[in-house]
């Protein structure tokens, strides 16, 4: 089959694999090029009929476009002060797919988490065996061609291994930055994260960029939460608007672990957030929310799927989306209920404020039950502002611009207002609602 | 003085909807410092129209007449402004401001229409302090107060908060279009207690109703029925009782029998 992908990435493979064949392990090797043979068997997704996956999210001109891998730390130095310089956190800073040691901060004196680069965790043979164990183990490869060519790529994933027992209060911050100023470049972040019984944690993960000219990020994370575990998860996507970003992320659920998920999508060319939580554990809890702010020409595609195998699980999906200008949203939420997942609890809601006449959103919310007695709901709604609801405040005194802006900054702290991380809300409260283009709605 | 003059005048007001249905067909009335007005009518005769267009709401056209409020005609001026001169549009069916919490939303009318009268906006402590005072008049639940507006309040305590809004905002124009209609008697006591602690000789009302019952605890001054559109009949406070008990099909009988 001819998959028409581009040349580029078979010499980079070739080059990489020049280079670290004879220094990672034979099982990862062997991952590496099943999964980029994989990918010169399957290519990218397309918009062909029947291919649910990716109907309102075109990404030809991506799957066309030529973009190289950079093998070697970039000398360009970024400003790291994208969310916080608080010296307490654990800051991982990423350029073009790079950790730059230089300016992260890990956490050094804490003997309860292991954070470490795969080149050197490989070294070791105790975190070897860990990432040998749950590498590639959840992450759909076959099926999906930009995850065959994430991990084709793999070699500079970070591991972040949280110990049994142990509660990290101060967040871990993982920076991915894009930028390419010459050449259309692509970075393959991957992330593997256990946690181990009864540990808690809280993970930000953002992406962000000033590329001048196209750029490519293709990011796959696994999450692993092991009986009564917790991560509360935030991410941030506020890459620039020639980046096209593409993320998958897996997360396994074992009994009685919570995962709280908060996702944050600003701004990127075109933005595809495939997350998939399974519930594999009895009486685990999930609640993913969400929040997007489209402008210009952006497209933000969140596909969040929830798939409930166990019994008693309790899952929360709440996206919440501001389309303006000619942007364009596509929401995608599908709650599976398994056979045997009984008492299962699920509401899932996507609500969309359409600001201008030409953005549109695309919202398919869905739930496939094949259990008895179990409680679910889903919804979904796309409107502009109530004209009603405006003139009511007009009445109050209260002019039509501070009306609309109270109303959509009210949209928007339903989500911003479940950040439990006071730097990180504040820096949304920036970005989402300072941020919002002066609205004189015409009433 | 001032106050000798009316507050609002409506001269020969006729309104239609976008579709040209006429509503109001040449209303004519005037209310003074200090008067209790009551409109009542039948289900459509343009009650809530009228109560509507006086506040500025959008969606009505203006074909004919005047609205003078305070001495200038208003009709082109956006409801907001309206507001900040001293009207007040108390809702039939108030509405819900998810995520905007009550405590924000009426800091943010106050403000507005002491910026418009060229006073500072109030300090925090101040407001509170204002707020404290008002909300014991309606008997309005402090936790409600930090919820979004309306969001979730029952049907009483959407009322109660329209007649907080009247207190905190203090208009000299206050409309209340069938704030008394679904409520228990408990309720219904508190909202007449609002209103009659609000009204004075420097301020007017007009109430839109159907029902008899919230006139026992007001004083009004005027009754006016309006029926398709017309004022056909005013008197005081007996004939609300007489429509009480015998409906407005007489009304519309005599009218027809007169021409």
């Amino acid at each position: 089959m001819n998959t028409n992908l581009p040349e580029q990435y078979t010499q980079d493979y070739k080059y990489l694999n020049n280079q670290i064949e004879k220094i990672q392990p034979k099982w990862l090797n062997e991952i590496r090029n099943k999964a980029f043979s994989n990918l010169s068997k399957i290519g990218f997704p397309t918009q062909r009929k029947g291919n649910e996956k990716w109907k309102y999210t075109n990404i030809s001109k991506l799957a066309k476009s030529s973009f190289s891998f950079e093998s070697e730390e970039s000398p360009y130095i970024p400003n790291k002060n994208f969310i916080t310089n608080d010296s307490d956190w654990t800051n991982l800073i990423f350029l073009n797919g790079k950790l730059l040691n230089n300016i992260s901060n890990f956490q050094k004196a804490d003997n309860n988490i292991t954070i470490s680069k795969f080149t050197d965790a490989l070294k070791n043979p105790k975190t070897s065996q860990l990432i040998k164990t749950h590498l590639s183990k959840y992450s759909q490869v076959e099926s999906d061609g930009f995850t065959s060519l994430n991990t084709a790529f793999i070699n500079d994933g970070i591991l972040i291994n949280i110990h049994q027992d142990t509660h990290i209060t101060k967040p871990i911050h993982i920076s991915f930055i894009s930028h390419s100023n010459e050449t259309p470049t692509v970075s393959y972040p991957r992330i593997l994260i256990i946690a181990n019984k009864n540990s808690s944690s809280n993970i930000i993960e953002s992406y962000i960029g000033d590329s001048k000219i196209d750029s490519f990020t293709n990011s796959v994370s696994e999450i692993v939460l092991d009986d009564s575990a917790k991560i509360s998860h935030y991410r941030l996507l506020n890459e620039s608007d020639n980046t096209y970003h593409i993320e998958s992320s897996r997360v396994t659920l074992k009994r009685n672990s919570n995962f709280e998920s908060n996702s944050f999508s600003r701004s990127s060319k075109l933005g595809r957030y495939d997350l998939k939580v399974n519930i594999e554990g009895e009486n685990a809890y999930c609640n993913l929310s969400g929040l997007y702010l489209t402008s210009g020409n952006q497209h933000i595609d969140n596909f969040i799927n929830i798939d409930h195998i166990k019994p008693k699980g309790t899952s929360r999906l709440n996206y919440k989306g501001i389309l303006t200008e000619k942007s364009r949203a596509v929401f995608g939420g599908t709650v599976w209920v398994r056979e045997g997942a009984i008492h299962t609890d699920s509401i899932q809601s996507d609500k969309n404020l359409l600001l201008s006449e030409e953005a549109e959103v695309d919202s398919k919310p869905a739930l496939f039950i094949y259990a008895d007695d179990v409680q679910c709901a889903h919804g979904a709604t796309a409107g502009n502002i109530d004209a009603e609801t405006i003139f009511y405040m007009r009445s109050r005194g209260i002019d039509l611009e501070t009306a609309s802006k109270l109303l959509i900054n009210g949209f928007a702290n339903e989500i911003i207002n479940n950040v439990d991380i006071p730097e990180l809300k504040q820096q949304l409260e920036k970005l989402f609602l300072e941020s919002l283009p002066k609205y004189k709605l015409d009433f | 003085m001032k106050k000798n003059k009316p507050l609002i005048e409506i001269k020969n007001l006729h309104v239609s909807v976008d579709d040209g249905i006429k509503i109001l067909n040449g209303i004519n009335l005037t209310i003074n410092y200090g008067e209790v007005h009551v409109i009542m009518g039948p289900n459509g005769s343009g009650k809530s129209t009228l109560a509507n267009v006086l506040s500025g709401r959008p969606g009505y056209n203006v074909d004919d007449g005047e609205i003078l409020f305070k001495g200038e005609n208003i009709i082109s001026l956006d409801p907001e402004i309206r507001a900040r001169n001293g009207m007040f549009l108390a809702f039939q069916y108030p509405m819900e401001l998810p995520g905007v919490r009550t405590w924000q939303f009426l800091k943010s009318s106050v403000d507005a229409i002491r910026l418009h009268n060229e006073l500072p906006e109030l300090k925090i402590k101040e407001f509170d302090k204002l707020l404290e005072e008002k909300k014991d008049i309606v008997e309005m639940n402090s936790e409600l107060l930090k919820r979004s507006v309306n969001e979730g309040f029952s049907g009483g305590e959407k009322k109660r908060n329209e007649i907080l809004q009247l207190s905190l905002l203090n208009p000299t124009f206050a409309m209340l279009d069938e704030t008394d209609s679904g409520l228990d008697i408990d309720a219904l006591q508190i909202v007449a207690k609002g209103v009659k602690s609000f009204h004075n000789n420097t301020n007017s009302v007009m109430l839109v109703t159907h029902y008899q019952r919230i006139l026992n605890h007001l004083n009004p001054d005027y009754i006016h029925v309006l029926i398709d559109g017309q004022i056909v009949k005013s008197g005081n406070k007996s004939l609300s009782l007489e429509l009480e008990s015998k409906g407005y099909e007489w009304i519309r009988e005599s009218i027809s029998k007169e021409s």
